[in-house]
């Protein structure tokens, strides 16, 4: 007879398969990483709260003793020289951001509603075309990109940015993915037998269902649209993001680093506080995000 | 030519039940009439997906074979542009070095560390794992955030890495960090590996918490004795979706650091040390105006790009395997 392994527990719940020489090795692995990961980010926060003295102090310091919002008041300051207003640049990133979003969301949920629940000739054919593209990084087109924005003479106008956003395809690939598991077929097909149409169905019926897929949609295409510096389609100034602007700031060189990290702080903390506020509706989006071979 | 494709798929049964005595063809188009909200629906997306993603590809094949300067007409030249790309650019052969190196580098270790991380954060209790997430995912999505490895590394000793280093008496005089050969390429790799937990490893997360808990019981019954075992048994081989499509973001990040590198290195980067072909490309086709030849860079990379999606995609379905 052998004898009754004693199971290990974690507050009541019993834990399998885990040793305490592993969960403690764990721990100071992530640990570690953890820190390497936060430094960086910690480090941008502090030095923008540095006021001028501290910030050229031999050894740097990883801590603030009187923190003070000049570098922030600086940043408008600074960009009160630049050639356009500054809110324009500001402007500039949240119109582009709103618009190609919102496109994209249109455009990419009604898609994958009719590639996720609809049966049709050429479905998969389409599809495997969109997962093709997720392979390749948009930047090797730029090129002929260039060309064909040129032919339809979008060179230099919100247009070239905005319209090719609405066509990304992360977004309709997590939102086509998160229906084809979270909408049942059974209540789409009852709600035409009694007669609606299928756009009815698509409005009324699949997009409540999948709330957190968009707000993934969304919260994919804000990333790249908020983050998106100098773009080889823009010249004129006034029509510049404020990446762009945060890059001239930063490559001012060390007598602007405190507005340059102030800058970088005003730039992350929207990312981030939009993640924060939804987590966990992002995680369950990812949860069906798998790809089949 | 699509919908061929698709009926392959349909099984014999279904197939032969839903021709209804009709031929293909007719059985093809009546489907598609019946079906053409579904079009509608797809038209506008579709459209500009292939306005702006299909067609720039098909374009650049085109005019890779061609001589190309935006101002006149292509002019044939068959495959001179990948001639001269081989054969008579060395800078190319350097990029492609550079980019091979990078991405064999930063692909794995990134995928690798998405999943440990993800495997990790999974053991944590709910309110710590958000916390911890946030931790690890912040940098990926906080855009030029990474410009600040530019103030730590700074090439003057108000940078922290040459602080400490002078601190410690291990130097003198402080290294230029992003100008020298020697440290460009390694403190790229390391940047990039910085930003790369992103939407992989929000993947895993998910997938990890997918798992259902009552494989574990059933595994260790069966005799699964430590964490590693389960792993490699029971969770990875119920998560190969997610770990296919964290493979996929995991290559196309890795041939698309080209931002990053310019960014801290500027361009050219000292010596071509960090010029990858993303460099290359951009410098063809958006200074000097060859495009014919920036196309031919262009197909190089997809390329490349795909034949590493394909080696991966066989790798992937040894997982789980003893």
């Amino acid at each position: 007879m052998a004898a009754v392994k004693k199971l290990r527990t974690r507050g009541h719940r019993v834990v399998l398969n885990r040793s305490a020489g592993g969960d403690a090795g764990i721990t100071f692995m992530l640990t570690i990483l953890g820190i390497i990961m936060f430094v960086p980010m910690y480090y941008v926060v502090i030095q923008s709260l540095k006021p001028l003295d501290e910030l050229f102090r031999f050894p740097p310091e990883f801590w603030v003793y009187s923190p003070t919002f000049d570098n922030f008041a600086d940043l408008f300051t600074l960009m009160g020289d630049s050639w356009v207003p500054f809110s324009r640049y500001i402007f500039n990133t949240v119109f582009l951001t709103v618009c190609g979003t919102l496109g994209n969301l249109v455009f990419a949920s009604m898609a994958a509603y009719s590639l996720a629940k609809l049966r049709f000739p050429g479905r998969n054919a389409i599809f495997q075309l969109i997962v093709a593209s997720l392979m390749f990084h948009s930047t090797v087109n730029q090129v002929t990109h260039f060309i064909i924005l040129s032919s339809f003479g979008w060179i230099d106008t919100y247009l070239s940015i905005i319209v090719p956003s609405m066509a990304t395809t992360m977004g309709l690939y997590l939102m086509k993915q998160f229906m084809e598991t979270s909408v049942p077929d059974t209540v789409l097909e009852s709600a035409r037998l009694d007669g609606a149409s299928e756009f009815r169905i698509f409005l009324t019926i699949a997009m409540p269902m999948v709330k957190p897929a968009w707000l993934t949609l969304m919260i994919e295409c804000f990333k790249t649209l908020w983050n998106s510096g100098s773009s080889i389609y823009i010249h004129s100034e006034e029509l510049k993001t404020f990446n762009y602007a945060i890059n001239q700031i930063v490559s001012g060189g060390v007598a602007r680093s405190g507005a340059a990290a102030a800058a970088i702080v005003v730039m992350m903390s929207v990312p981030i506080i939009i993640f924060v506020i939804n987590q966990s509706k992002i995680i369950e989006t990812m949860g069906s995000s798998g790809m089949k071979d | 030519m699509s919908f061929k494709f698709n009926l392959k798929k349909r099984n014999k049964a279904e197939e032969i039940r839903s021709y209804n005595g009709m031929t293909k063809l007719q059985w093809t188009w009546k489907e598609v009439l019946r079906n053409k909200t579904a079009y509608f629906m797809l038209a506008p997306f579709f459209t500009l997906f292939v306005i702006f993603t299909v067609l720039p590809v098909l374009l650049s094949i085109f005019l890779s074979l061609t001589d190309f300067n935006m101002l006149e007409m292509p002019e044939w030249q068959g495959l001179k542009n990948y001639i001269r790309l081989f054969l008579e650019d060395e800078i190319f052969i350097l990029a492609c070095q550079n980019t091979l190196i990078f991405a064999a580098i930063t692909g794995p270790v990134s995928y690798i560390l998405s999943l440990l991380v993800a495997w990790f954060v999974n053991e944590l209790p709910p309110k710590i794992r958000a916390v911890v997430t946030l931790v690890f995912y912040a940098p990926s999505i906080s855009g030029q955030v990474y410009l600040i490895w530019k103030t730590l590394f700074s090439s003057d000793s108000y940078g922290w890495a040459n602080a400490v280093l002078m601190d410690l008496g291990m130097i003198t005089e402080p290294i230029l960090w992003f100008e020298d050969a020697k440290y460009v390429m390694p403190l790229c790799i390391v940047v990039a590996l910085w930003t790369s937990l992103g939407t992989a490893f929000l993947s895993f997360i998910a997938g990890f918490q997918t798992v259902d808990r009552s494989m574990y019981e059933a595994g260790a019954v069966d005799g699964i004795k430590n964490r590693w075992q389960e792993l490699w048994y029971i969770t990875l081989p119920t998560m190969r979706p997610q770990m296919m499509f964290g493979a996929v973001l995991a290559i196309t990040n890795s041939f698309g650091f080209g931002g990053v590198v310019t960014a801290l290195c500027g361009f050219p980067s000292v010596g071509y040390a960090a010029h990858t072909i993303m460099h290359h490309l951009d410098d063809y086709g958006g200074q000097r105006y060859e495009i014919g030849y920036a196309s031919a860079i262009a197909v190089v990379l997809f390329i490349i790009m795909f034949g590493a999606n394909r080696v991966i995609k066989k790798a992937l379905s040894k997982v789980g395997e003893s």
